[in-house]
């Protein structure tokens, strides 16, 4: 017997598997789903009973300290002497600050200090992502050491006072005057100097034939051009930071995505050493991309070591919206020409989106385009213009959430000019291998996802004809579309295994769970691993004296934590041969010989040959056994597989004919992600991506007003988010066919979720209206 | 928010009496007021607390009904009488605001809401002639897909936010008013200034005058109404259009008809002229739409509130085509 090894046959099989699932309405339909035989029986866990932990949906093991409030935030832990810190930002896009009058503040009640770029200690740049491989800084722009104006929001005074009252009311008694400079607040003027840009180290350019000259041939084709806005970060808990110089260690309680990479760079811009940097992030309400490091971070730091107090610096929801890095807005060009059987001859899928001057993160709309589909001649080309505005960052499926919207549309509207069913034209073009890189798909079940959720959906076939009806005022449609998110595992995963003396285990792993469940999924994985009841696995992460430089990230944690418990189990299993007795049959074994299951470790060659834990830790000096180990290398995804996840999206919609409302009363979708390994986090996932991108398809977008660069909604009054109301029935599943090449055999499924609505949305709308929405956000107005 | 001092009045008459000038306020649930302190656009040193004054909902001896000004907006929508009676009222209210908000806000201060704009609200950034009058409108030109189209002005095209004071338009609704000078009655449709160049005024509240209650007319028999709101998702927004719509029918003729618009104007809209229009003419399409177009004849809009001339229009017959159905 061994332990979870993907698509080995070598499992035991477990008889409450099915009542288990039967439990979760989603997974249960699953039964029902036509896949390989091989797919099922190899979904099944390792191990039975207190043992059996992947798959099973496990509560979330914050759930309960959160639901009492109990779990502590950022913004929640106080020190003697802590002051709180206010932020007066800048009301003009490019400028120089010519005078900063504090007096005033500075006599307020309860002040303490007022720091501007004046007499903020000198800092060094923040490294921003993909400028090292450390850097998680949403830009390098100097930090408050120059009167120099970078955009609209920039920070330009910190207030420090006894009470957040006094420190809000202090920082509106500063006045700033500016010399105001030339800025570029215009798409349209920034566009014209775009360039061919790049993402995480290649270039946004690819050219396979010649995709114009295809298209022109073509038997059928269309050309069609969308916008979408840029999107600010909304997690539930807003940005905050709280910081005490001590003992010549900076400590903070972050809200941070990557605990090490925080604290990394923010060693380097105060010239200090990583290790003299404790930063922890324990709860973390919600990340999405945007809880990296930010000015707030550096500036409470900088204000606590020049007033010599601890300092919280918790962002207004104002404040998040002028310093936290958003989506950035999109136009892009999809063209797609085809023979009459839709088989695809031209790909085209180009356009423009904007950066600032100081980062490197350009929106990666094309991606999936890359991976979807074959296509004779393909071109894919991102330009990025260059605007004065707050940071373009990454948020939930950086790329994927808009370029699937445009992809999928065009699809949609290719299959009607060729009256064909738009599940079967995507299947028509269902690529063999990766369509750009030739590599063979580790796994690959999307055409079952289509089959599985049509079924489950009532999909009704069409050929160029819509099917949408009308009831009373409200005309109501049907459409679909793909999902779709790379595979990625980044370095930096490592974990510590300790054994104690009472059969459990402690996993200790610099991991970020932003509320998604790391720490449930992940002892789940310890437990298989080890062979150790879920129950008695602890794990610690969320701080960087851990083990590891991980970042929830792309989707990939969970892969990266699953190759570190792998590598660090290898080390484990050493350290347990030597402790073997020789009096034991397993007395001389190399750890390549031994493995653990069910609380022993035993001979892989001769199971019935064991030894319980306990009894090898009760052998050790020190009561414990422990083991660290980075995760292997990376090369699964970067050199040897084509690894996508991907999944069919199918919405209902009615749109009121009077006012051009629009509901969508029902949504269903199947994903092809691999292992899941904890269906109640899972679909929770899911629903949480659908509903972000039903959000974004019908009512978010920033306000940005281009005469000067101000985000005119930087409120949940303003900023539209679905409420309650707006979200209906979510019906998901999933192929839970394991990744032979991922770790754990799970692919990832954070992200996922906020690619495919869009574009579904958008096609019943045009099949319950007959009028096509190529603009993002689609609202009443457009349909009217 | 700046500094300030808090206490509690006991009557209405404390309350006037803590009054002593424009430093002060009149505290309500604060579901607007406290939003404006927190912005930096109320500036008070004084809050008087009223809320816990002015409970009751009474009848009239001529029919009508006497809503205290601290009522809340739940106890308002579910009252027995308003729901038969006035059933455009409570569903005005169940239309505003979270079910959170409703619980806490009051009738009085929900009349009192300021009229919305995200540049009214950005005070460090944007320029505001409702704040500082005078100094420019920075919503035009900018964006105004919320902003008004009847009534509005070239230093102000701000809207109206609340949905009851709609319906309470529609029903001609008295507000009552205690101050220095004594009590004063001020019929809602005369209770609203529009901003001319002078935005900063909204009402015709003076300083130091409290609001104690509001007199719904005794209800007209065989009269239909309902409330129409139309908004970016769907709830927890404000209105891009509402509609609060009557009808009375007889003899195959409308006899009286009512139109009060949300989400157009700086004020509860009402389209008096497009009421007049309708009566004496049978309840068909034709009429209603005939009533729409009169009642937005003079809309001026922004290139982002284009589509609310229609949007109105469309939401006015529909509402009314809905009432005649009903009435048949």
């Amino acid at each position: 017997m061994t332990n979870i090894k993907p698509n080995s046959s070598s499992h035991k099989s477990d008889p409450n598997r099915r009542q288990v699932l039967a439990g979760s309405a989603a997974v249960a339909a699953i039964g029902a789903f036509g896949l390989p035989v091989g797919a099922q029986t190899t979904a099944a866990p390792a191990a039975s009973g207190a043992f059996a932990s992947l798959g099973v949906p496990h509560i979330r093991r914050d759930g309960a300290e959160k639901a009492r409030g109990g779990a502590k935030f950022a913004a929640e832990y106080s020190y003697p002497g802590m002051v709180y810190g206010a932020l007066v930002y800048s009301t003009i896009a490019r400028g120089t600050i010519t005078s900063l009058e504090t007096a005033e503040a500075e006599a307020a009640p309860g002040v303490v200090l007022v720091m501007t770029h004046e007499n903020a200690p000198r800092l060094e740049r923040p490294e921003p992502f993909y400028s090292s491989p450390t850097g998680m800084a949403g830009s390098s722009t100097p930090v408050m050491q120059d009167a120099e104006v970078l955009w609209n929001g920039q920070p330009v005074a910190v207030v420090l006072a006894s009470t957040q009252e006094e420190a809000d009311h202090a920082a509106t008694l500063i006045n700033v005057a500016y010399e105001e400079a030339e800025a570029v607040t215009s798409f349209d003027v920034a566009a014209e100097s775009a360039q061919t840009s790049f993402y995480a180290g290649r270039d946004l350019l690819i050219e396979e034939g010649d995709a114009e000259t295809a298209l022109a041939d073509a038997e059928v084709s269309i050309d069609l051009s969308f916008n979408t806005p840029a999107h600010n970060h909304n997690q539930i808990e807003p940005h905050a930071v709280t910081v005490l110089w001590q003992d010549g260690i900076l400590r903070m309680h972050d809200c941070s995505q990557g605990v090490d990479l925080s604290a990394i760079t923010i060693a380097k811009v105060f010239g200090i050493s990583p290790a003299e940097v404790h930063l922890s992030a324990e709860y973390v309400g919600g990340g999405f991309g945007g809880k990296t490091v930010w000015q707030y971070h550096i500036l409470a730091a900088a204000a606590s070591q020049l007033a010599d107090r601890p300092v919280r610096m918790s962002l207004t929801r104002e404040g998040v919206f002028r310093i936290c890095g958003a989506r950035a807005p999109t136009r892009q060009r999809v063209a797609l020409g085809s023979d009459r059987e839709g088989r695809l001859t031209s790909l085209i899928h180009t356009g423009t989106t904007m950066k600032i001057e100081n980062n490197s993160m350009t929106e990666p709309f094309f991606e999936q385009s890359e991976h979807m589909y074959r296509a004779d001649n393909m071109h894919l080309e991102i330009r990025a213009g260059t605007m004065d505005m707050l940071a373009n960052t990454f948020m939930r499926a950086p790329g994927a959430a808009t370029g699937t919207f445009t992809l999928e549309v065009a699809l949609d509207e290719l299959a009607e000019r060729l009256a064909i069913d738009p599940i079967e034209l995507r299947v028509r073009n269902e690529p063999e291998v990766n369509p750009t890189t030739g590599r063979a798909h580790s796994q690959r079940a999307l055409v079952d996802a289509y089959r599985e959720g049509a079924r489950r959906f009532g999909w009704i076939p069409r050929s160029g004809q819509r099917q949408g009806y009308r009831e009373g005022e409200w005309q109501v449609g049907t459409g679909m579309a793909a999902a779709y998110y790379p595979y990625k595992r980044f370095p930096g995963g490592a974990a510590r295994i300790t054994l104690n003396g009472e059969g459990g285990a402690l996993i200790e792993t610099a991991a970020a769970d932003m509320g998604m469940g790391t720490t449930t999924a992940t002892a789940a994985v310890a437990s298989e691993r080890l062979g150790i009841p879920y129950d008695a696995i602890e794990v610690r992460h969320g701080d960087n004296t851990l083990p590891g430089a991980l970042i929830a990230a792309a989707s990939q944690q969970t892969a990266a934590i699953g190759a570190s418990l792998t590598a660090a189990h290898e080390v484990l299993l050493a350290e347990l041969a030597s402790l073997v007795p020789a009096t034991s049959p397993l007395h001389g074994l190399p750890a390549a010989e031994l493995g653990t299951a069910e609380g022993a470790l035993y001979s892989l060659a001769d199971p019935q040959q064991q030894i319980p834990l306990v009894d090898l830790v009760a052998l050790s000096e020190s009561g414990t056994v422990s083991a660290e180990a980075q995760g292997g290398p990376i090369s699964e995804w970067t050199q040897d597989w084509s690894m996508h996840s991907t999944g069919a999206v199918f919405t209902e919609v009615r749109v009121n004919s009077v006012t051009g409302e629009i509901r969508v009363p029902r949504i269903t979708a199947i994903y092809d992600c691999g292992k899941i390994l904890n269906s109640k986090l899972a679909e929770s996932q899911f629903r949480g991506g659908i509903i972000m991108a039903l959000g974004m398809t019908l009512m978010e977008g920033a306000s940005f007003d281009e005469r000067n660069g101000r985000v005119m909604n930087p409120s949940f009054g303003s900023y539209y988010m679905p409420t309650h109301l707006d979200v209906p029935h979510i019906d998901v599943g999933w192929t839970d066919i394991p990744d032979p090449q991922a770790p754990t055999g799970a692919r990832g499924i954070g992200e996922i979720g906020m690619s495919g609505p869009a574009a579904a949305i958008a096609n019943a709308i045009y099949d319950a209206t007959g009028k096509r929405a190529r603009d993002l956000p689609i609202r009443l107005d457009a349909l009217m | 928010m700046n500094p300030l001092t808090y206490e509690k009045a006991t009557s209405s008459a404390d309350a006037l009496e803590r009054h002593d000038g424009d430093a002060a306020k009149f505290l309500g649930a604060g579901t607007n007021l406290v939003d404006l302190m927190r912005e930096g656009i109320a500036t008070p040193t004084r809050l008087i607390d009223v809320t816990g004054l002015a409970q009751g909902i009474e009848e009239q001896s001529d029919g009508g009904l006497r809503i205290g000004a601290g009522v809340s907006n739940t106890a308002v929508a579910d009252d027995t009488t308003i729901r038969a009676e006035y059933p455009a009222l409570s569903r005005a209210i169940l239309a505003g605001a979270s079910a959170q908000i409703r619980n806490m806000a009051t009738v009085g201060g929900n009349i009192l809401q300021r009229t919305r704009c995200s540049y009214f609200y950005d005070v460090a950034g944007s320029r505001c002639n409702k704040r500082t009058p005078g100094e420019g409108c920075d919503a035009i030109g900018g964006f105004n897909r919320a902003h008004g189209i009847l009534g509005v002005s070239d230093s102000c095209i701000a809207t109206h936010p609340s949905d009851m004071s709609v319906a309470l338009s529609l029903y001609d609704a008295v507000i009552n008013v205690e101050g220095d000078q004594g009590t004063r009655s001020i019929p809602i449709n005369d209770f609203y200034v529009l901003p001319g160049d002078t935005p900063d005024i909204e009402n015709q509240l003076n300083p130091g005058e409290l609001i104690v209650s509001v007199d719904l007319p005794a209800p007209s028999a065989n009269r239909r109404a309902t409330y129409r709101k139309v908004r970016d998702r769907a709830s927890y927004a404000f209105a891009l259009v509402s509609v609060a719509g009557s009808l009375i029918i007889e003899d195959g003729l409308v006899v009286d008809a009512g139109i009060s618009l949300g989400g157009v104007a700086p004020k509860p809209w009402r389209a008096t002229e497009a009421e007049a229009a309708i009566v004496g003419s049978p309840p068909i399409e034709e009429t209603f739409r005939n009533a729409a177009q009169i009642a937005l004849a003079d809309a001026t809009t922004q290139p982002g509130n284009v589509f609310k001339t229609e949007l109105a229009q469309r939401v006015i017959v529909a509402v009314l085509q809905d009432l005649a159905g009903d009435a048949q």
